[in-house]
C-alpha cells in the first residue's frame, strides 16, 4: 500500500469510529427507547459476557456448521452436477432452459416443502441450505464448461485425452473464475438460509438465539448476535476474495 | 422451434411420470401431490381470491421495499460515485454495514415496528440498498469524462450537473441495478413471510404446510416460482427494449 491510500484508510477508520461514537450519544441522550436500541457499550458488554460467561460461542458455532455443511454440499453437488451437464452439449440444451427457469424462485419458499418432508430437523435445515446455495455453483459451472474457448476442445481431441481427463484438465480451470464467484454468493446465500431455518425449527445458533433475545425485549444480546451475523459475513466474504485472489493469481500473468 | 422442444421435454416427462406413479400408488402424503391436484388447488385459491390477495401484499412490500431501498441507495451512489474523498471517507463504515445478512436484522425490525407490512418494507429496504448503491456509484465513475467536462464549462449547477448529465449518462446501468434490487427484494419479502411475519405468499405457504395441504403448499411454491419467472423476464424485456445493448456493458457484475 502506498502512504495516502494508508491515511484514507486511517481516517475513513475515524469516520467508522465518529459514527459508532454518534450512535452511543443517540443511546445515551434515549433519544431512541433503549429498549430498541442498545448503546454501542452495551451490545459490547453482552457480547464479552456471552462469551466468556453464556452459550454464544456455541450457538455462533451451531450458526457455522449449518452454514459450512450446507454449503460445502452445495458446492460439490452444484459443481459435480454442473460438470456433467455442462460437458455435454445434448444434456445442456435439455436440461440448461429448466434450470433458468428455476433460477429466479425465491429459494426460501422450498422452506415449507422441506418442513412437510423432513420436520422441524437439522436434515431439513441441511437440505434448504444446501437446495438454496447449490444454484449459482451450478449455473456458474454449466456457464463455464460451455464458454470454454473451442480450440482447446480441439487440442484436447487430438491429444486423445479422456473425457475426465478433459473435465479435470480444461473444463474445471477455465471455468474457475466463474464458479469461485458462485461459491462467494453462494457463502451469503447458506448464511441468510441458516439463519431462517434457525428461526423456524429452532435450531441451536445465533438466528434462534437472536430471535429469543427479541422476543424477552433484551435488545443488548439482540444486537450482540446481529454483530456477530455481519462479522461471520465480513469474514466468509473475505476469506473468498482471499481464496480467489490465490488460485486465480496465475491468470494475471497470463492476461 | 426444436430448441423449444428439448426446453420442455424434461419437466413435461417430469412431470408426467410423476402424475401416473402418483396415481397408480395412491399416494397419500403431506409433502407430495400429483400435479393434477396441484393445479386443482391453484385454481381453487384462485377462485377464492385468497391467492390475489397474498401476491398483492408481497408485490407491495416487496416495491415499497425496492422504492425506499433503491432511492437511498442511488442517492448515496451518485454522491459516492462523484465525491471520491467521500466515498474514501466511508469505505470503512460501508464495509462494515453492508455483510449483515438482511435477514439479521429481522428480530431488530421485529420489536422495532411489529408484525406487519412496515416491519417487512424496512427489511427489504436494507437489502436493496446496497446492490443500488455499489452499481450506481461504478456506473456514476465510468461516466465519460468529456460529459463532465461539458458540465463544467457550462457551469451547471451540482443539482443540475446530477439530473441532466449523470442520470441520463448512467441510466442504462441504474436500471440494470434496480433489475437485481427487484429480485433480491421479491426474495427477501418472501423469506420475511415464511420466517415470521404473518402477510402474504409466504405466510400462506406455510398455512398451507401447517394444514397439511400439500396440493396447495405446492401450488403456491409454482405461483411463486412464477411470480419470481415473470418479474425477472419483465424486467429483462424492458431492459432490452429501453436501452437496448447499453445496458448489457458490464451486465454481469
Amino acid at each position: 500500500m502506498t502512504r495516502p491510500v494508508i491515511y484514507w484508510r486511517i481516517v475513513s477508520f475515524v469516520v467508522a469510529a465518529a459514527f459508532v461514537g454518534l450512535w452511543q450519544l443517540i443511546a445515551n441522550l434515549k433519544l431512541v427507547s433503549p429498549v430498541f436500541l442498545p448503546g454501542p457499550d452495551r451490545a459490547w458488554a453482552s457480547l464479552v459476557r456471552g462469551f466468556t460467561a453464556g452459550d454464544l460461542a456455541s450457538k455462533l458455532l451451531g450458526t457455522l456448521e449449518h452454514m459450512v455443511y450446507g454449503w460445502f454440499l452445495a458446492s460439490v453437488a452444484g459443481i459435480a452436477l454442473g460438470a456433467l451437464i455442462g460437458s455435454s452439449r445434448t444434456a445442456r440444451s435439455y436440461v440448461a432452459p429448466s434450470l433458468e427457469f428455476l433460477r429466479p424462485l425465491p429459494v426460501s419458499a422450498i422452506i415449507p416443502v422441506a418442513i412437510a418432508m423432513f420436520g422441524l430437523t437439522q436434515t431439513m435445515a441441511l437440505f434448504v441450505i444446501s437446495f438454496g446455495a447449490i444454484w449459482p455453483m451450478l449455473l456458474a459451472t454449466i456457464h463455464g464448461f460451455a464458454a470454454v474457448e473451442p480450440r482447446l476442445y480441439e487440442v484436447a481431441r487430438s491429444l486423445q485425452m479422456s473425457r475426465l481427463a478433459v473435465i479435470f484438465k480444461i473444463a474445471l480451470p477455465s471455468a474457475a473464475p466463474d464458479i469461485l464467484a458462485g461459491m462467494r454468493l453462494s457463502l451469503t446465500v447458506a448464511l441468510i438460509l441458516s439463519v431462517v431455518c434457525e428461526i423456524l425449527a429452532g435450531l441451536d445458533g445465533l438466528g434462534h438465539s437472536v430471535l429469543l433475545s427479541a422476543r424477552a425485549f433484551r435488545s443488548a444480546d439482540l444486537f450482540a448476535g446481529v454483530i456477530l451475523l455481519g462479522v461471520i459475513g465480513y469474514l466468509t466474504s473475505l476469506m473468498m476474495s482471499f481464496a480467489e485472489a490465490r488460485l486465480l493469481g496465475y491468470r494475471r500473468g497470463v492476461l | 422451434m426444436a430448441d423449444r422442444g428439448k426446453a420442455l421435454a424434461l419437466p413435461v416427462t417430469l412431470l408426467l411420470v410423476f402424475e401416473i406413479w402418483a396415481r397408480s400408488a395412491h399416494l397419500h402424503s403431506d409433502s407430495l401431490a400429483p400435479p393434477s391436484a396441484v393445479l386443482a388447488a391453484l385454481w381453487s385459491a384462485f377462485a377464492d381470491g385468497a391467492i390475489l390477495t397474498a401476491t398483492r401484499d408481497t408485490l407491495m412490500s416487496a416495491f415499497a421495499g425496492l422504492f425506499l431501498g433503491g432511492s437511498i441507495g442511488l442517492a448515496l451512489g451518485i454522491l459516492l460515485g462523484l465525491l471520491q474523498p467521500v466515498d474514501r471517507l466511508m469505505e470503512v463504515t460501508i464495509e462494515a454495514i453492508r455483510p449483515i445478512p438482511s435477514i439479521a436484522l429481522l428480530p431488530i425490525a421485529l420489536i422495532a415496528l411489529g408484525f406487519g407490512y412496515r416491519m417487512e418494507i424496512a427489511i427489504v429496504s436494507f437489502a436493496c440498498i446496497w446492490p443500488v448503491l455499489i452499481l450506481a456509484r461504478a456506473a456514476v465513475r465510468e461516466i465519460e469524462p468529456r460529459l463532465m467536462e461539458v458540465a463544467r464549462a457550462l457551469k451547471l449547477s451540482p443539482a443540475d450537473r446530477v439530473r441532466k448529465i449523470v442520470i441520463p449518462a448512467a441510466l442504462p446501468r441504474i436500471f440494470v441495478a434496480f433489475r437485481l434490487a427487484a429480485g433480491i427484494a421479491l426474495i427477501v419479502a418472501v423469506t420475511v413471510e415464511i420466517a415470521i411475519n404473518p402477510i402474504g405468499l409466504g405466510a400462506a405457504i406455510m398455512a398451507a404446510q401447517q394444514g397439511l395441504q400439500a396440493d396447495l403448499m405446492l401450488a403456491y411454491l409454482i405461483w411463486i416460482g412464477l411470480i419470481g419467472f415473470g418479474l425477472n423476464a419483465g424486467l429483462n424485456l424492458m431492459q432490452g427494449r429501453l436501452f437496448g445493448r447499453a445496458a448489457l456493458v458490464r451486465d454481469r457484475t
